[in-house]
């Protein structure tokens, strides 16, 4: 496929400047609220901090893509001799955690860079984050030319045929489709 | 739905395992706003004079602040309430961090706790399962160890624990109840052992609202900002600012004397040293960029995080350097300790040793340091064992005791509390009635938003004051006449008094932290919350009106009705003195003007009693009713004159 540039949005999380407050939490959690601020509830934030502060951790992570899936390992890091578990690196939403779901429903969450008509200047996390931990970049890559999206029944049966098999599916839509 | 508040209150009852949810009273939110207002109101009505502290019936009441899980920044404070044994009184304290949050989110704006648990429990509240479980395996444990294990048992680190350690678990009057970051202190972790209760667990993930969200946030992210780069908001005495002024100016060993000579270039270079070598990183409380506390890592203790002026406290009540307060902070914070009373307990202890009141028999091989004598002394007060079972009392309870003239070396309590050791020359007119009149025992929940000196440049003085727009129009004129080595009049005096202790009222009703608020503004005059911008933010979060004079308003009845709580178990105009050396040149009749003037000015009558009038101008006519129903003020004339 052909290069295309594109910006990209990225945010550049500085752990060592986190104090832990989880202001990012609350913000991201009204601002996603429908309508916009009509409720506070950090369980519904895109980003949490994985926090273990008297071990001097404190680790900003975003909500990334829904696994069906849980890993099955559990690897360990030492960094700087504090001992973090994979999962604390990880933004997806899973089933091995109650992080990046909604607290009612469970559905997965996940972070959209706050978009929004008029865009924001800033995502609300970072513009929350006055100790700079969270420092917010636009940066120009080269991709691959993506493929145009799916629409909603593409999308619709996709899902179908990971849950059902398409053999079952295309049998369910001849059925239907008998006069 | 209710705006800021959950609306539910938990009460349990530890005695018999019931537990309940009942729904807040509007009217009582509107008229005390929430936090210390609507605890104390709930003290009143359920906890008589006649109840002892020890009582089963006494209550123990954490309450979040009315802005607490709201947007507004650092609005995270806790409020605890009860009744004191150590001073029969109304007993008060706040802690920041998580906790308070944690329980909005979890749908509750307080637990309320009555009775006593046969055992040892703790008690877990995931949203709306509330669960009494045993404690058992946590009796002996450190604060924050026990927060460690149940984070483990339950499997969520990001459950929120609130704990006693060994001290609260044998009643020792200075207990401390301990959180993260936080701690709750003047006693209350004593009543939270004495009901057996070991900590509270809390996880909440509901939905908390406010009335007006868009406008409210649209403050909120301009002021994060504002409050992160404003120099004079946060606990900057945290960041070393004040250490050269804490030990030049705050007393030694048992708020003894003075030492001028302690301070040093040298020795400010080697405490920058060792802090800079012991913090692990500074850290927030819950939604706020100031970084007041730090996480210490002192060789052979757990890591744990020092609290504000605990930095200190027991190196100067020792008589040692800054190197020892880390060392027995890290014992203390675990055993759940006040760092403000129990070093000058210990202090006592060494005194009267060395007075011989005490002896080797009280004492056997005690050792000849101070710090030494002060691990030794730890150990045996948190045990209560032999005569640490007295000092367990505190200073006032433990000289009476003891006896054999210990009673004379008790110099530094008020109303039965252990004070701040600051010992000063000459009598200072506000600070006096702050002293006198305060509820809460401890000055630094009184004092805050009028300079605690005058300005001495004139240029200086008008440049304060032009920007001050923190401050009642009336102040600015008393502050402008405040010329050095002069007292502000006894008018000026009066109102400082109600300005800063208001200040505090407010705070303790809606939860935002004090360095935002009512105790920075004495500082450089620019704290980011005052009695002028507060009345909108409430009034966003819960949808009512209210303005500066509404909110006044709503803080003085809170003082009120905390004043007749303590009306009622005996307070009178006789305890209102600080004690006899505070200030080395002290003014008996200026003195006595002050307390005439600020009573008159409360509506109190000459016994430091809210007159009928005052009750029923605070709608506190069931207090008024109460007192008159016990003598305490006089039946009203019933027939009035109509012509």
């Amino acid at each position: 496929m052909a290069q295309a540039k594109k910006i990209r949005k990225r945010i550049t999380i500085h752990a060592n400047k986190c104090i832990g407050c989880r202001a990012c939490e609350l913000a991201c959690a009204a601002f996603h609220a429908k309508p916009r601020y009509s409720s506070i509830n950090p369980a519904r934030s895109r980003i949490q901090i994985i926090k273990d502060p008297l071990k001097d951790i404190y680790l900003p992570v975003y909500a990334g893509e829904y696994t069906a899936t849980e890993c099955t390992s559990r690897n360990k890091y030492i960094l700087d001799g504090k001992e973090y578990s994979n999962c604390d690196f990880c933004r997806a939403s899973c089933p091995s955690r109650d992080l990046f779901k909604e607290p009612d429903s469970g559905l997965a969450l996940k972070c959209d860079m706050c978009e929004d008509t008029p865009p924001l200047k800033l995502p609300k996390c970072v513009e929350w984050c006055p100790k700079g931990a969270l420092i917010y970049e636009e940066v120009e890559e080269q991709v691959q030319e993506q493929a145009p999206p799916l629409g909603a029944i593409e999308i619709g049966v996709e899902s179908m045929i990971e849950k059902y098999g398409l053999q079952k599916v295309l049998e369910t839509v001849a059925k239907l489709a008998r006069p | 739905m209710k705006y800021a508040e959950a609306g539910i209150n938990l009460e349990i009852d530890l005695g018999t395992g019931n537990i309940e949810r009942k729904a807040t009273d509007e009217m009582l939110t509107e008229s005390h706003l929430g936090g210390q207002g609507t605890a104390a109101r709930i003290l009143w009505d359920r906890v008589p004079p006649e109840v002892d502290a020890f009582s089963p019936d006494n209550l123990l009441i954490f309450s979040t602040g009315l802005l607490v899980g709201t947007p507004v920044i650092g609005a995270n404070r806790t409020m605890v309430n009860t009744i004191s044994p150590q001073t029969d009184r109304y007993s008060h304290s706040i802690f920041g961090g998580f906790f308070g949050p944690e329980l909005k989110y979890a749908g509750y704006d307080k637990i309320i706790l009555r009775g006593k648990a046969q055992s040892l429990i703790y008690l877990y509240i995931n949203n709306d399962k509330v669960e009494i479980r045993d404690a058992a395996h946590l009796q002996g444990k450190g604060a924050s160890e026990t927060a460690e294990i149940i984070q483990a048992e339950l499997k969520d680190t990001r459950i929120q624990v609130a704990a006693i350690g060994l001290a609260g678990e044998n009643r020792v009057f200075m207990a401390s109840i301990e959180h993260a970051n936080s701690s709750a202190s003047r006693g209350v972790g004593m009543i939270m052992g004495d009901k057996r209760l070991k900590a509270i667990a809390v996880r909440g993930t509901k939905d908390t609202y406010v009335a007006k969200p868009a406008e409210l946030f649209q403050i909120c992210n301009r002021m994060v900002q504002e409050i992160h780069d404003n120099p004079d908001a946060g606990d900057t005495m945290a960041h070393g600012e004040g250490d050269e002024f804490h030990v030049n100016n705050f007393a030694w060993g048992n708020a003894r004397g003075r030492r001028k000579d302690f301070w040093s270039k040298e020795r400010e270079e080697a405490w920058l040293s060792l802090e800079n070598k012991l913090r692990v990183r500074w850290n927030g409380c819950y939604n706020c960029p100031k970084d007041c506390h730090q996480a210490i890592n002192y060789p052979g203790r757990r890591p744990y995080f020092q609290k504000c002026y605990s930095k200190l406290t027991y190196a100067m009540a020792a008589m040692e350097d800054l190197e020892f307060d880390y060392d027995i902070i890290g014992l203390t914070q675990e055993y759940g300790l006040d760092a403000y009373s129990t070093p000058q307990v210990m202090a006592f202890a060494i005194e009267l040793f060395e007075a011989g009141i005490l002896t080797s028999q009280d004492l056997p091989d005690f050792p000849a340091t101070g710090a030494a004598r002060f691990f030794y002394l730890l150990e045996i007060i948190v045990r209560r064992e032999g005569i640490g079972d007295a000092l367990a009392n505190g200073v006032y309870l433990a000289a009476r005791q003891i006896g054999k003239g210990a009673e004379a070396f008790d110099h530094n309590t008020m109303k039965k509390f252990e004070q701040v050791p600051i010992k000063l020359s000459m009598i200072n007119y506000p600070y006096f009635l702050m002293y006198a009149t305060g509820e809460k025992m401890a000055i630094n929940q009184i004092e805050g938003s009028f300079p605690q000196t005058p300005i001495a440049d004139k240029a200086e003085r008008e440049a304060y004051v032009k920007g001050w727009v923190a401050a009642p129009e009336r102040f600015k004129k008393w502050l402008m006449e405040w010329e050095p080595r002069t007292h502000p009049t006894i008018e000026a005096s009066v109102h400082i008094c109600d300005w800063n202790e208001t200040m505090h009222y407010v705070d303790d009703a809606i939860g935002t932290c004090a360095f935002l608020s009512s105790f920075r503004g004495q500082f450089g005059g620019r704290p980011p919350y005052h009695i002028h911008n507060l009345p909108e933010l409430i009034s966003l979060a819960t949808g009512k009106p209210l303005d500066s004079d509404g909110l006044w308003k709503i803080a003085a009845r809170n003082r009120n009705l905390i004043r007749a709580i303590n009306i009622r178990r005996g307070l009178r105009r006789v305890d209102e003195a600080p004690p006899a050396n505070q200030w080395k040149h002290r003014d008996p009749l200026a003195e006595k003007q002050l307390l005439d003037a600020y009573y008159e000015f409360k509506g109190w009558n000459d016994d430091g009693i809210p007159t009928a009038e005052t009750l029923d101008r605070f709608d506190l006519s069931y207090v008024k009713d109460d007192f008159i129903g016990r003598g305490i003020l006089e039946k009203e004339h019933m027939t009035h004159d109509k012509t």
